[in-house]
Formats: C-alpha cells, sequence, structure tokens
C-alpha cells in the first residue's frame, strides 16, 4: 500500500508538473507578442509607405533619430512619453481588478483644471504649494473615477458607459471653467498663469522635459508595488481574477471597486495635472480630447498590464508620436501612417489569443500538452 | 484476431503519449451492440483521454479503431458523428438561452427558403423524444430547466445527430439519485432501441446497477474486461485503484459537547429571488458532525452562503458559539472561526490562475502573520504554503504553480488544507468530495472525522447519501428549505432517508414501514 501510495503521488506529481511546465512555457508569449507585434506593425507600415511611394528605411531612420539622434528630440519624445505612463498605468490598473476605465480623458481634464486651479489660486512656498497643486489633480481625477467606481458598485451601471459620459462632462465643463469663471483677463480661452511655486521644474534650462517623467516612473514603482506587495494588491488581483473566490475570501468587492477606480483615475489625472503644470503653466479651454485616456488603453494593452510593460508602452508611443511629424516633414511620410502603426500594433497584441490557440493545437500535435483544460 | 461484425466499436491498442507521461498505455476496448459498457477507472486514470481517442479530440499514437468492423482513423469528431457516434460530455455544451429545439438542432437545422424551418425542427424534436421516452418540454429555454433535463438535451441532441454509439462522460455526477434513477431507464430504453452506449464513471454502485459489461483502467493501463455480475462492488474498487479500499470509514462515536451553532427559523432567499430557505432550524455541537441530506436545490446552496455570510437572511436567528450574529459578514464569520469547504471549488474555493501559496492565504491574506497593514509578507506565506502542501498531502511540484494545474483532488485538498488550519470551530463542509478520486476522497473523510475527534463542530452539506451516512453522527433532512427532521446515524436507513428526502416525516416513515410490515 505504501508503495502504491508512492507511484500514485509520482504520477500525480508529473501530471500537474506538466502542466505547470505547459502553463509556465505559454508565459513566455506574454513578452514575445508585444514584441513581435511591435515588429509586425512596423513591417505594416513600411507596407503603406511603399505603397505610397515613400522609402520606409529612411522613413524609420528618421523615426529613430527624431527621439534619439538629439537632446532635443530625446527630452520630446519622453515629455510625449509622461501622460501616456499615467493614463497606461490608469487602465492596467483597472485591467487588473476587472474594470475597463475608459474615463482617461475626463479625469486627466478635471485634474488638469483642478492643478491649475490651485496653481494661480494663491503663492506658497514651493515645496508646500507644488505637493499641494498635484494632491489637487489627484483627488480631482480619483473623484472623477471613483465616482464611476461607486456607480458600478452600488447601482451596477457599467463603468464603461459612465466613464464615456463623464468625460464629456468633463470636457464641458473645464471648457466652461477655463474661458468663462477661472477665465484669465485677455484674449486667451483660459485660466490664469500658474505662480513659479506651482510649476513641476525642468530638468535643463532650453528643453521642456519636466519633473512629470520623476512622478511618472514613481507612480509605475508604486502601482508595482501596491499590486504584488501588499494586501490591497492581493486583493484587486483575487478581484479581478475571480469577485465570486475574492468575496468566498472575506473580500470586499464593492469596496474594492470604487478604491481601484479612485486609484485609476488619480493616475489618469497625474497626467492632467503634468501636462498643467509641466507643460502649459494654466488650463486652457479644451477643443477636444487629446486622446491620451485612449491611447492610455493601447498603452496598457501593448504592456499587458504590468507597470514595467506600461513604461515600455508608453516610450514607444511616444516615440511614435514624435516620429510621427518628423516623417511628415523629412520624408513626406504622411503622419497617418504611424496611425496605422499603432493601429497594427494593438490589432497585432489583441490576437495574442489566435496566436496561443496556433501555439497550443501546433504543440498538441507533437503530443506536448496535457490536457489543459 | 480480426474485428467481428458483433461489436459496435473496438479499440485495439491504444496508446497515448504525453510526454513523461502514457496517458493510455496500450488500451482495449470492446463494445457489444446493444449492451452498456461503463469504462470504470479513478480521476486521471486515463478514461476521458481514451474516449477523447474515439471521439477525435485527440489522436491515438498507436493502436486502431474499428466501428462496426470497419477500420477508422477518427482525425476529429465530424469522422466520429459520421459514423454514429455522440459524446455527452460531462460540462454541458448547451446556449442557455435557447430553447431546447434550438439547442438540439444547432448545427442541423432544417431550412425553408434559407430560413430555418422552426415548426419542423419541433416536430423532429419531439418524434424523437418519443421514440426514446426522453420527455422533453421543446419550447423551454435551456437555462430554467432543471440539470436531469439539459442532460436529456445534450443525448437528444447527439440522437438528433443520428447517433447510434452514445458515450456519456460521468453522466451522474450531477443528477440527484431520483435523476440518475430515470437516467439509467433512458440508457435501457436507448439500448433496447439498439442504441450501444459506453459511460465513463468512477462510482461503483453505477456500474453494478446500470453496466452489463465494465471497462477497468488504472494508471493508463487496461486492467480487465469483465461481466458485472463476475464481480463484487470491493473487487472492482481492488481493480480500480489496485490495492484494497476501505468502503466503511471506521470511527468511535462521537462525544459531543457545548452547542456551537443554533440555527432558528432561517429564512433567505435564493438567486431569482424566490424564497429557498424557509424556516430551517437546527443546531451543531462541537465533536459532532451533523450530515444535511437532501435533494439538490432545496436549500443547501442558499444555507451554506447565509452561514458563512455570502447570502443575505431574510429572517431568523443565527447564534454562534452562544451569540447572536445579527448581520452575517463573511470576514468578521472568518474571523470568530467559522471555516467554510465551498461547493463550487474553482468558482468559490479557489482563484485558478493565483499561486497555491497565494490561494492559501486567501480569507486571511490581511492578517498576521502573512500581512502588516501595506505589506505582504511573501516569505512567511511561502514557508507556511510549504508547510500545508506537505501536511496535507497536496501532490504538487511545488508552491508556485498556478491552482489550475492541480487535478481535483489536489485542488479540493489545497481548500481542505487552508480551511482546516485555520482551527475553526465551526466546518461547513458543501460537497467536500464531489468529482475527486478515491484515493482523496478518503483521505478527507479521515480529515474530517479528525476534526470531529478535536472537538470541531462540522456541518456537511451533501447529496452524495452514501457520504452523509457514514460520516455523520445525526443527520437532518432537507426539503424545500426545511428541516424535516433530525435522526441519529443508529436510526437511519437509506430507504428511510430517501423518503424523507421527499418530504415525509420521519413518523409517517415509520409509520409506513409498519403497514408494510
Amino acid at each position: 500500500m505504501k508503495k502504491w501510495k508512492e507511484e500514485m503521488t509520482l504520477v500525480d506529481k508529473d501530471i500537474s508538473e506538466k502542466k505547470a511546465n505547459y502553463l509556465k512555457s505559454m508565459k513566455i508569449f506574454d513578452y514575445i507578442i508585444p514584441i513581435l507585434s511591435v515588429v509586425a506593425g512596423l513591417l505594416v507600415g513600411a507596407i503603406f509607405m511603399k505603397i505610397i511611394g515613400a522609402d520606409p528605411i529612411e522613413a524609420y531612420k528618421v523615426l529613430w533619430s527624431s527621439s534619439f539622434g538629439s537632446m532635443r528630440g530625446f527630452s520630446e519624445m519622453l515629455v510625449n512619453t509622461i501622460p501616456l505612463i499615467f493614463t497606461g498605468l490608469a487602465v492596467a490598473f483597472g485591467f487588473r481588478i476587472g474594470l475597463f476605465n475608459i474615463g482617461g480623458d475626463g479625469q486627466f481634464l478635471i485634474a488638469y483644471l483642478a492643478s491649475a486651479y490651485i496653481g494661480f489660486l494663491f503663492q506658497l512656498p514651493m515645496y508646500f504649494h507644488l505637493p499641494l497643486a498635484v494632491l489637487a489633480g489627484i483627488l480631482a481625477g480619483g473623484v472623477w473615477g471613483g465616482f464611476a467606481g461607486y456607480l458600478k458598485a452600488t447601482l451596477g451601471v457599467h463603468e464603461v458607459i459612465t466613464t464615456i459620459m463623464m468625460n464629456y462632462i468633463a470636457l464641458y465643463f473645464v471648457g466652461y471653467m477655463a474661458s468663462g469663471p477661472l477665465k484669465a483677463q485677455g484674449g486667451l480661452p483660459a485660466t490664469p498663469k500658474i505662480f513659479d511655486s506651482a510649476k513641476l521644474p525642468r530638468l535643463m534650462t532650453g528643453l521642456r522635459l519636466h519633473w512629470g517623467i520623476f512622478l511618472a516612473i514613481g507612480a509605475a514603482i508604486l502601482i508595482y508595488y501596491i499590486l504584488w506587495k501588499t494586501p490591497l494588491g492581493y486583493e484587486v488581483r483575487a478581484t479581478g481574477q475571480n469577485s465570486d473566490a475574492a468575496e468566498f475570501g472575506g473580500i470586499n468587492v464593492a469596496k474594492n471597486l470604487m478604491l481601484a477606480m479612485f486609484i485609476s483615475g488619480a493616475l489618469a489625472g497625474l497626467a492632467g495635472t503634468s501636462q498643467a503644470l509641466g507643460l502649459e503653466y494654466r488650463a486652457y479651454q479644451p477643443f477636444g480630447f487629446i486622446g491620451y485616456g485612449f491611447t492610455g488603453i493601447a498603452v496598457a494593452l501593448v504592456g499587458k498590464s504590468h507597470p514595467l510593460g506600461v513604461v515600455l508602452g508608453a516610450l514607444l508611443f511616444g516615440v511614435l508620436a514624435r516620429g510621427a511629424m518628423m516623417m511628415q516633414s523629412m520624408v513626406g511620410v504622411p503622419k497617418e501612417v504611424v496611425q496605422i502603426i499603432q493601429a497594427s500594433i494593438i490589432i497585432f497584441v489583441a490576437s495574442e489569443y489566435i496566436f496561443k490557440y496556433l501555439v497550443r493545437k501546433w504543440r498538441e500535435r507533437k503530443g506536448d500538452v496535457i490536457d489543459a483544460s | 484476431m480480426t474485428a467481428s461484425n458483433e461489436l459496435a466499436v473496438e479499440m485495439k491498442g491504444i496508446t497515448k503519449r504525453f510526454p513523461g507521461v502514457l496517458a493510455n498505455d496500450n488500451v482495449d476496448l470492446q463494445l457489444k451492440h446493444g449492451e452498456i459498457h461503463a469504462l470504470l477507472g479513478e480521476n486521471g486514470a486515463g478514461k476521458t483521454t481514451l474516449m477523447n481517442c474515439l471521439y477525435g479530440f485527440l489522436e491515438a499514437d498507436e493502436g486502431d479503431i474499428f466501428i462496426n468492423g470497419e477500420k477508422v482513423k477518427v482525425t476529429n469528431p465530424n469522422v466520429a458523428i459520421a459514423h454514429g457516434i455522440g459524446m455527452v460530455h460531462q460540462h454541458f455544451m448547451l446556449v442557455p438561452p435557447f430553447t431546447v429545439t434550438e439547442n438540439i438542432v444547432l448545427g442541423g437545422e432544417p431550412s425553408k427558403n434559407s430560413m430555418i424551418d422552426y415548426k419542423k425542427a419541433r416536430k423532429e424534436v419531439e418524434e424523437i423524444s418519443e421514440q426514446y421516452g426522453l420527455q422533453v418540454d421543446p419550447d423551454a429555454k435551456v437555462q430554467d430547466i432543471s440539470v436531469g433535463m439539459q442532460q436529456r438535451v445534450e443525448i437528444l441532441k447527439a440522437l438528433y445527430k443520428g447517433a447510434e454509439i452514445l458515450i456519456l462522460d460521468e453522466p451522474t455526477a450531477v443528477l440527484t439519485p431520483q435523476e440518475v434513477e430515470e437516467l439509467v431507464s433512458i440508457m435501457e430504453s436507448l439500448t433496447d432501441e439498439g442504441k450501444s452506449i459506453i459511460f465513463i464513471t468512477h462510482k461503483l454502485k453505477e456500474v453494478k446497477a446500470i453496466a452489463d459489461r465494465v471497462t477497468v483502467i488504472r494508471s493508463g493501463k487496461w486492467i480487465d474486461t469483465i461481466d458485472t455480475n463476475s464481480a463484487t462492488t470491493n473487487e472492482l474498487a481492488n481493480m480500480m485503484v489496485g490495492r484494497e479500499v476501505i468502503l466503511e470509514l471506521e470511527k468511535e462515536k462521537a462525544q459531543p459537547g457545548e452547542v456551537v451553532l443554533e440555527v432558528e427559523d432561517l429564512y433567505a432567499k435564493n438567486n431569482r429571488d424566490l424564497m429557498a430557505l424557509n424556516g430551517a432550524s437546527f443546531s451543531v455541537r462541537r465533536g459532532e458532525i451533523l450530515g444535511i441530506a437532501g435533494v439538490d436545490g432545496n436549500g443547501q446552496t442558499e444555507l451554506t452562503e447565509v452561514l458563512t455570510g455570502l447570502r443575505k437572511k431574510e429572517s431568523g436567528t443565527i447564534k454562534f458559539k452562544g451569540r447572536e450574529i445579527k448581520k452575517p459578514q463573511t470576514k468578521r464569520l472568518f474571523e470568530e472561526g467559522i471555516s467554510h469547504v465551498p461547493e463550487d471549488r474553482q468558482r468559490r474555493g479557489l482563484v485558478m490562475d493565483f499561486s497555491l501559496y497565494e490561494n492559501l492565504i486567501l480569507g486571511r491574506h490581511d492578517r498576521k502573520p502573512y500581512a502588516s497593514k501595506f505589506k505582504m509578507n511573501y516569505k512567511t506565506v511561502k514557508n507556511e504554503a510549504r508547510r500545508l502542501i506537505k501536511d496535507f498531502d497536496v501532490r504538487t511540484p511545488n508552491e508556485v504553480v498556478k491552482a489550475k494545474s492541480l487535478s481535483g483532488g489536489n485542488q479540493q485538498k489545497l481548500i481542505i488544507a487552508r480551511e482546516f488550519d485555520r482551527e475553526p470551530d465551526l466546518l461547513v463542509a458543501a460537497q467536500p468530495t464531489r468529482g475527486i478520486d478515491v484515493g482523496a476522497i478518503e483521505y478527507i473523510h479521515e480529515k474530517l472525522v479528525e476534526q470531529r475527534n478535536n472537538n470541531k463542530a462540522i456541518l456537511l452539506l451533501s447529496l452524495e447519501l452514501d457520504e452523509i451516512l457514514s460520516l455523520s453522527d445525526r443527520i437532518a433532512v432537507i426539503y424545500e428549505g426545511e428541516i424535516v427532521d433530525i435522526l441519529d446515524v443508529e436510526d437511519a436507513t437509506e430507504e428511510k432517508l430517501g423518503l424523507m428526502m421527499a418530504g415525509a416525516e420521519s413518523e409517517e416513515v415509520e409509520g409506513g414501514n409498519d403497514v408494510g410490515r
């Protein structure tokens, strides 16, 4: 009997080991697929350039040098990247608990206005004023996102609906405030300029790159820490993977949904804050969405909802955005081609399932897979 | 030996390899025309792999398959279907919002002017359901019908596609005792009509009751094919497990102490907002196992969920350790000392994509020593996880793999480890052994009795009457959300409980027996 038990243990262990190995070996595609998608996206872009008669190699050289060829280019690329890190993190954090925050643009705008408001309202010592202005943006974005979480948790209203709606409320509200009650003297539809004490300092004179980059990287590290090192992160991930089991484990799912939407909104809000305090030094009346919130979705997808992936994804989209302009002016490749590249990358990443399915089928043929159901 | 025509299916020397594991090792199976053939083996023995080879989900590495004497290469399920093979899966493959008729004709809808001819479809469904005595309501939506009915729809679906040979994968796993009986008579009428049936199972009693012949496989190897009449249940068990199996659980008499849980007049609604608990009252004492027997859907799920804070009660009182719990909240109940082995381990009990160590702290993940306010202490968690995996004999390469890579039995052991380790005063165990192998069942039964002997109170909810009878010290029968009666195990028989499960009071049952005598 002893011997039998040992034998069974071996077989059992062997099978779960095989399954585990299989799952582990499929995990590598989490890293490979985004990279392959980028390459494939660039190829698709090259095809389009060929079709319109441009030289893709020249174009991609320009794309590269526009971001990495000069300090100025590098700085501008990072300026593009900062808001995308924030909105990418916002969407990624939402994904982790199973929420789809499409409201990044609204949260961006509300925080943009709130930070600018604190920035021009009074003059304070910088070590007090700047954190306060940043905090205002965090709170404004957080509340704006958290409200959608509240509606979801209490009334079951889907967050996609509410966040889209609230984008428009934010758009018109900020537009009204910036061109009405909070408008500065003069013709410009914008708030007064913020005081120097509320500005995110620039890294180097003559370049637009500002401290927002440290905020963004700090946020990515913080989100990583929250997700994988804290009880809150445990609860967020458990809820996202299986909310029934989370409930079983005594996790307050409703509370966590609200909190997660608050954090997500605050992250998107930080994008608006860095726009106001780091670049524009005031809040202009918006004439539409800049689209950082939506691009954030793409960034989160390419980054597989992992903070490090989000940073890399944001860099990629930052490079593409910077290169779009230069490619147009220098090699005559319309900037729409870059949008095609971006779109193809997203499609390739999103078709991961198909790719994994094919790999799985192929490995089943080889007899490599234990019925992984 | 060549395949003869009296065999509906002959599988010869089937070998299916997964690297390092022989899922099927030279397995033979012969299905005669018009017979019910059981394929018996433990979970993971290779039964489903063998049937997947026959149905074309997998291709065997070696061996031949003959269908009605003709050698067939079954490369995919369409080939199998074309040769008259139909498979009813353990997990039904139905479209819940579709009607019974729509589900049955799905994939082969009769059409008229390129529109689906529902009238004709409905008529055809009625015809075959009549022919085989499988009553269904063709217009009911699948989501509204019982599990037993859904299974009939699955069988009809296969018959509609012209199946002559039916493979039923663990068909009784989801059924109530009554539904099992209905299924048996359906299977008999099918074989009367000339169909041949292979049914996969690990339940010995069913083999004896239903099958004509049985093929036993163990660890992927063919053990024997025999007439079911020629072996006892015990012998079948030995063949299946490969050693002596203790079918009877040995346990000394309970020494119950003070009352731990007292439930009075409990009312609660189900998911469809109908009253599912109608004034249930009972109590559980330290050092005893109270079994709740009943047909599925009589309020067991709701009772479990109310007692563990996962469902709101409408009225009634719950007293735990002498104090009334006004608003049962999962987290508080956990901390007060209630553990819960949920009936659906994959939906409720585990986060399948979490590692084992993460799963092992679910419910106490925010408490010392596993975490402080802002920091998880994963080092301690992993150490504890290794200890629990060892203590509870969870078979796994390590604690880092995901829960979904474990077998069902080991997943359940993982939950048991987590819930027992908390040293609860009350353990609510719902269907603790559903769908797992004999080894794991024995193990979990032993552990439950051990907990009882350690002076814990245990509330056991099970649809398996055998399990209730062998584990419980007292048995409460639940019917339509009410506790019909509570018996000492010495006074309970399967017959008596069966009648009470249909709503009869125990005095009536006694009376009925008197008349019989």
